[in-house]
């Protein structure tokens, strides 16, 4: 039908004549690659359905970014989450792909520097139009980025717990809020230690400071015991001493901290030489997993707890295929903490999102996601209404070998990124 | 020809001619919306590279501390642009709406006295214009009447970068912390992160650039940079024939403050946040550097040293994600052994000549080029 028409044009023009001509020369040329196609075709649905908006989806792939540091201060805690996240795509890729397209992956460096996510982040949804992003770490990096998804509308799987405050159509925060992760630990102190005194220690930044106003509000209100100090310390911080004497000074039955990154490695050492034993002590450390703890060395730390979503030492039978599958893709050395193995979790949850949505388009997904529900390695997990996810908090302590022991593990906990009464 | 007096040479204006083209008909034509953004922004550092260019380059001044004025600039911009985003109805879901979202997160109720100025667009240009001015002023008076010079007063203006980074982060309920200040909405009710806007923010940018560059033209040209040169090659000499040295030496550090302001107030607009990851010692260093590649003498190499090291880092980080710093690492050890002048050195010692030539004037270094009577350092 479509060559009546171009017969027509043939007498317009010399360049109709050419143009016509290659058309239907690609039309030819295409005859066979339909015929290899079929079978392909008739599990993936058409293109033009299941993209809308212009997004790199062909026929056979689709496109999605990973957005990380590799470089920076933040490489050691973000790479695992890159493993993660390349893991998750190799295994979805085996299994068939989503809506019968393999995954490409388009890696960008966010070098630890918010600016270059924020750039970098306009490129892979401008420039590469990927279907979906994993990636940011750091709260600052997200804020980053935040604007730019909104804009561009993109999809962004966020894989670290952090500090709420924060709702977007555009992203599906994979990580634990504040309330999930601190209420959880706190009701177990109070009803298990019978705790009533606490000395708050963090990083100076925006996720210890509101973990830690959670924290206080329901410390007073619910639990009936008070703060006894509360010191924050820059990123980098390697001077504690001060601190240490305060809190030898107050014996407060908890000391809770929120410190983050390379300043834990002086403070748990300088902790030790100051004579506090963490096998009588009670010390939470909220931002250490099993990744932190090898640098800080496991000698240093045993004792304390923590409180994650996920532990490596989860027993069940989904956590040891992970973990093996892990171990085999990247190394027999590797450990595994919480955000990686939330970031492990997100492209599986983006897969699920299209399949329900029966589209790629970025509003169908965000409208699909919520209910969606992954037996992932931490348990069942499901997207709430407001993208982030339901999950259980555990209590666990570390161990010597580095590894943590679960001590208590809570029911699903509901997300509550803008807690009424502690804000 | 006579010497140092001509505000620019002939092949002086054929260069600001090839370089407003280049900036402002080539790039735009040829490269889409999306990466004029990026040269928007990487113009935003030249501004600081001028500025070093003259303090450095011309007055023998190194400031390993210019991320500061950047910073404040940018800040103030940022401020005026987060109160107007910050509105009764954008904020409503806070415990106290109208403020910034950073100070409801942090337990501030009422808008902090000195956030107040910044609701007035006017008092933010002069706040941008002012501020880095009088912090340099200060820094300089303290410094240059104790004679404070060379390695010592680069150390020290490292500090106060260092010193603004802590405050800045220390005091997140009234700047924002780590993350900045983030979410950049609208100027003046008009939105700024569309392309259109990106693409008017970036011919501002430019003619802001080369009107900047004129300005450090005419005061390199005149005898104001005859002294600066004189006073960086001999001090003593300079001093006994009866100028004030310090004050020179002041001027020029506050010219060079208020360039880095402005490049920081047109990073704010185009990239739609500021945080004190620019204020520190890492990007102060680094803007020295797009000077050093450009060729520190030179006011044009600097906006190519700083175009083209930014490049290379856009370039190399998408292509190489995993080993782009040691090949950005590799340019500039490279360009530093081979070529202590920087791009303007190899122009001077390649084309210019010939430029001359063609010209019609004689073949001899421009006029008010100091880096001919400079011994190496």
């Amino acid at each position: 039908m479509s060559l009546l028409s171009e017969e027509k044009d043939v007498s317009d023009s010399k360049n109709d004549l050419n143009s016509s001509r290659r058309q239907i020369l690609k039309g030819m040329a295409a005859l066979p690659a339909v015929g290899l196609m079929a079978p392909r075709a008739y599990a993936a649905a058409a293109t033009s359905a299941v993209n809308t908006t212009g997004l790199a989806v062909t026929d056979t792939t689709v496109t999605v970014g990973i957005l990380h540091s590799i470089t920076g201060t933040m490489a050691i805690s973000e790479i695992g989450a890159v493993e993660g996240e390349k893991l998750a795509i190799e295994q979805i890729n085996a299994a068939g792909g989503v809506l019968g397209r393999q995954i490409k992956i388009i890696q960008e460096d966010g070098a630890s520097d918010w600016p270059t996510f924020a750039e970098k982040a306009k490129k892979l949804l401008v420039v590469d139009k990927c279907a979906s992003v994993y990636g940011c770490f750091t709260s600052a990096s997200r804020k980053a980025v935040l604007p730019v998804f909104e804009q561009y509308n993109g999809m962004l799987y966020y894989p670290t717990f952090y500090e709420g405050l924060e709702q977007s159509k555009n992203v599906i925060y994979t990580g634990q809020e504040a309330t999930q992760q601190t209420l959880a630990v706190l009701n177990w102190l109070g009803k298990e230690k019978h705790a009533k005194t606490f000395y708050f220690i963090g990083s100076d930044y925006i996720w210890p400071r509101t973990s830690n106003k959670i924290a206080r509000k329901h410390i007073e209100t619910a639990l009936g015991g008070s703060v006894v100090g509360e010191d924050y310390f820059p990123l980098g911080s390697t001077q504690f001493a001060s601190v240490i004497n305060k809190i030898k000074l107050k014996k407060p039955d908890v000391i809770f901290s929120t410190v983050v990154g390379g300043s834990n490695v002086s403070l748990y050492k300088q902790m030790k030489a100051a004579g506090i034993d963490l096998s009588k002590q009670l010390l939470i450390a909220l931002a250490v997993t099993e990744d932190e703890t090898k640098g800080i060395g496991a000698e240093n730390i045993a004792g304390a707890y923590t409180c994650m979503k996920y532990f490596q030492s989860i027993d069940t039978p989904e956590n040891k295929t992970f973990v093996a599958a892990y171990k085999k893709m990247w190394g027999a050395d590797a450990v595994i903490g919480d955000p990686q193995q939330a970031a492990y979790e997100s492209p599986f949850l983006w897969k699920a999102a299209c399949e329900k949505a029966g589209s790629f388009d970025i509003d169908k997904i965000a409208a699909a996601s919520p209910g969606i529900t992954m037996a992932a390695p931490e348990g069942e997990v499901k997207i709430h209404p407001n993208h982030h996810l339901w999950s259980k908090s555990r209590v666990a302590r570390a161990k010597l070998d580095g590894q943590f022991e679960i001590v208590y593990t809570s029911e699903l906990i509901e997300p509550n990124p803008f807690p009424k009464g502690y804000q | 020809m006579p010497n140092g007096t001509t505000f620019l040479t002939r092949s002086g204006w054929l260069n600001l001619a090839i370089l407003a083209i280049f900036l402002l008909v080539v790039l735009p034509l040829v490269v889409d919306p999306f990466r004029l953004n990026l040269v928007g922004k990487y113009l935003t550092y030249a501004f600081v590279a001028l500025g070093l260019v003259m303090c450095w380059g011309y007055g023998g001044i190194l400031s390993l501390g210019q991320g500061c004025f950047f910073g404040l600039g940018g800040y103030c911009m940022a401020m005026y642009l987060k109160l107007e985003a910050s509105s009764i109805e954008n904020t409503k879901i806070q415990s106290t709406p109208g403020i910034p979202d950073f100070m409801d997160w942090n337990q501030i109720t009422a808008l902090p006295a000195f956030w107040v100025p910044f609701k007035s667009f006017p008092l933010t240009i002069i706040a941008i214009l002012i501020l880095p001015t009088i912090l340099a002023f200060v820094i300089g008076a303290a410094m240059f009447k104790r004679r404070v010079g060379g390695v010592y007063f680069a150390i020290i203006t490292q500090a106060i970068s260092s010193i603004l980074t802590i405050l800045i982060v220390g005091q997140q309920g009234y700047t924002g912390g780590v993350n900045g200040i983030t979410d950049l909405r609208t100027l003046n009710g008009w939105d700024i992160r569309s392309d259109h806007a990106h693409t008017i923010l970036y011919f501002v940018c430019v003619i802001l650039l080369i009107a900047c560059l004129l300005l450090a033209q005419y005061v390199t040209c005149s005898k104001l940079g005859r002294i600066l040169v004189a006073m960086r090659e001999k001090e003593d000499r300079v001093r006994f024939s009866g100028y004030s040295v310090a004050n020179f030496k002041i001027f020029i550090f506050c010219l060079a403050a208020v360039f880095a302001a402005i490049g920081g107030a047109m990073f704010t607009l185009q990239v739609g946040f500021m945080s004190p990851t620019f204020v520190g010692i890492v990007p102060s260093i680094e803007m020295v550097i797009y000077a050093a590649v450009g060729g520190r003498f030179s006011l044009f190499g600097a906006i190519y040293g700083t175009l083209l090291v930014n490049f290379a880092k856009t370039s190399f980080s998408e292509s190489f994600p995993e080993l782009w710093l040691f090949g950005l690492g590799a340019l500039f050890i490279g360009v530093v052994m081979l070529f202590p002048n920087g791009l303007a050195g190899i122009y001077r010692s390649t084309l210019d000549p010939y430029v001359k030539r063609l010209l019609g004037s004689t073949p001899r270094p421009k006029s008010a080029d100091p880096s001919v009577s400079q011994p190496a350092e």
